[in-house]
């Protein structure tokens, strides 16, 4: 168990205020996103798991470490906070530098180590700027160069896509992508679920402090059975498939495609759609080119499960 | 039983990677003393410890010096020393200095860059603690030794022989003794207030009265006092009238050693007690 991040039966409170309440929550390797409205508990999630805070109850090992006071899991962890601060007067180069040499390392290494992670985020023309003259888009690299600098095997990322323009978001998805498949754990908050989409191996959903569901995107969606599923058939007759399935199924909507060339059906009962589509393909009536799921994406997930659009 | 215990403690002990803390504990002075020296809120800190040093150059360059006033412009020293560095100028300089360490990073939001650097928190908070020391003593150190020589350089021969033949090298060093253990006493004292409260400010002023009063109270609450310990380290005796005869009335004397090792132990307290504080420390900026 020890590739693993571990929360047992944990909770978190500030006073009187929840943080979060007895999540229990077991993390493998790869892209894990935390999702979840603001006030949500993701950020004391994230802090708990950097020792950041104390769990009131419960108990936390991040691949083996207990993450309070623990150097030896600072080794191995690097944490991307959403704060916008640094320390006073800082340039880049020295940010990153300095944290470092706190890990031992001898100035020669750190040297490397600090030009190939600045490199990284395409910050190296910058480092010898004060950071308190980046634009938010720089201040968010240089933290995240900062946080992967020493080769980290964990990496808590609190929306580390804010402030970043559509190239330098796509540069830093293709970064976590390839940080996953190198088997490290990311863990990433984020609030643009089309992203979430894209790069995450696994959701987790939060919400008032407590856990929602887990798993994959796909896993999390099937969980969810008593919301209709909305598929996309794409066929060459969609107006006579749609009235059809109407007749005989419990399609509870239908919405053609904007192009005409296929519908978006809602059902409640998705066996019995498939059953039904399948004969309604074998008569010859439709020719269905495709069938795919509309729905099992992070965005109709979050919707059915927390209740909001999105905006977390 | 005794032997074995003794044995296990030295062998963790020398189990811990003191290589390591060595290199961080040198790389985080580095970083601290070059924010409590070399950036522009640290000016004022200079302008408290350097502003006797504008006077005593004002009274050198342009006021004459006989020798038979050495003695005179001793006991003036000694004041400006007891007077203005100990119950103002260090005070309000380490006040500055040492409450930044902790709470002001908690203020920035930049704390946790630390907390989450491989480096044990009682190292952390040792190193801030050694970084404003040294930075304090430099400041304060450096101005009473301007002070000190611009105040006999204007006796010219006179001046020298006092300094290199009487008592004034001497009396040197105890001054830049008493600087140090100030700069100790209350910086240890105001980083662990850093951490109790929020704004340190009522605390330290809570003190200053503690300390303005102090030679007044009991022997044993005398104890809890840092001005108190470094006035029985004074070469110079300094006798004020009115208002500031709070400030030096005499009490029980007590030994150079004693007061030192006195003041060292109140300083050994109150880190043992930072260091439990910062294990359990957390980040909360939200409510800074």
């Amino acid at each position: 168990m020890n590739d693993q991040i571990i929360f047992e039966d944990v909770s978190k409170f500030y006073g009187e205020v929840l943080g979060v309440n007895r999540i229990s929550l077991t993390i493998p390797p790869g892209i894990t996103t935390l999702v979840g409205p603001n006030g949500s508990g993701k950020t004391t999630l994230m802090n708990l798991m950097t020792g950041l805070v104390q769990p009131s109850n419960g108990r936390i090992s991040v691949l083996g470490h207990s993450p309070v006071n623990s150097p030896d899991l600072f080794r191995i962890l690097g944490y991307c906070a959403q704060l916008d601060s640094f320390p006073r007067g800082i340039n880049g180069w020295d940010f990153i530098f300095d944290s470092l040499m706190l890990h031992g390392m001898s100035e020669a290494e750190a040297v490397e180590m600090t030009a190939e992670s600045l490199d990284r985020v395409e910050l190296g023309n910058a480092a010898r700027r004060k950071i308190a003259g980046y634009s938010k888009g720089m201040r968010q690299k240089v933290r995240l160069a900062q946080a992967i600098a020493h080769h980290p095997r964990v990496l808590v990322l609190d929306e580390p896509l804010n402030g970043l323009d559509p190239m330098a978001r796509t540069e830093s998805i293709a970064l976590f992508q390839e940080l996953g498949r190198q088997g490290m754990h990311l863990l990433i908050s984020s609030h643009i679920l089309d992203e979430v989409d894209r790069i995450s191996d696994r959701v987790v959903l939060i919400t008032g402090g407590y856990l929602v569901a887990e798993g994959s995107i796909r896993e999390v969606r099937q969980e969810v059975r008593e919301k209709p599923m909305q598929v996309l058939i794409r066929c060459d007759r969609p107006e006579l498939l749609a009235a059809r399935m109407f007749s005989v199924n419990h399609c509870v909507e239908a919405r053609l495609h904007t192009d005409g060339r296929g519908v978006f059906l809602r059902t409640g009962d998705i066996d019995q759609f498939y059953s039904m589509l399948n004969g309604i393909a074998a008569e010859g009536l439709v020719k269905i080119e495709s069938v795919a799921p509309a729905d099992d994406d992070a965005s109709a997930i979050y919707q059915y499960l927390i209740g909001s659009d999105g905006g977390a | 039983m005794m032997l074995d215990t003794m044995n296990t403690f030295l062998r963790n002990l020398a189990q811990q990677p003191w290589g390591l803390w060595w290199i961080q504990a040198r790389r985080l002075i580095r970083i601290e003393i070059r924010r409590n020296l070399f950036s522009l809120k640290s000016g004022w800190v200079y302008f408290l410890a350097f502003i006797p040093t504008v006077v005593v150059f004002f009274h050198f360059a342009f006021e004459s010096h006989r020798p038979s006033w050495i003695g005179d412009d001793t006991d003036v020293l000694a004041s400006v020393i007891q007077l203005y560095y100990i119950r103002l100028g260090v005070f309000f300089g380490c006040l500055g200095i040492f409450s930044r360490l902790i709470r002001g990073e908690m203020i920035e939001r930049s704390l946790h860059f630390y907390l989450l650097s491989p480096v044990p928190r009682e190292l952390l908070l040792l190193c801030k603690f050694v970084a404003g020391s040294i930075s304090a003593v430099l400041l304060f150190g450096s101005a009473v030794v301007a002070d000190f020589a611009l105040m006999y350089a204007g006796f010219g021969a006179a001046g020298r022989d006092y300094v290199f033949n009487g008592p004034g090298l001497g009396q040197l060093e105890a001054y830049l003794a008493v600087i140090v253990l100030a700069c100790l006493g209350y910086g240890a004292i105001f980083l662990l207030l850093s951490m109790l409260f929020r704004n340190p400010m009522p605390a330290a002023m809570i003190l200053l009265g503690w300390e303005a009063i102090n030679p007044v109270l009991p022997s044993l609450l005398q104890k809890l006092s840092v001005a108190s310990y470094l006035r029985h380290l004074m070469p110079v005796s300094v006798t004020a009238k009115g208002i500031f005869a709070l400030l030096t009335v005499e009490t029980e004397p007590v030994s150079a050693w004693a007061a030192t090792l006195g003041l060292l132990l109140l300083i050994f307290a109150v880190l043992f007690y930072s260091c439990y504080r910062i294990r359990t420390l957390e980040i909360r900026y939200t409510s800074e």
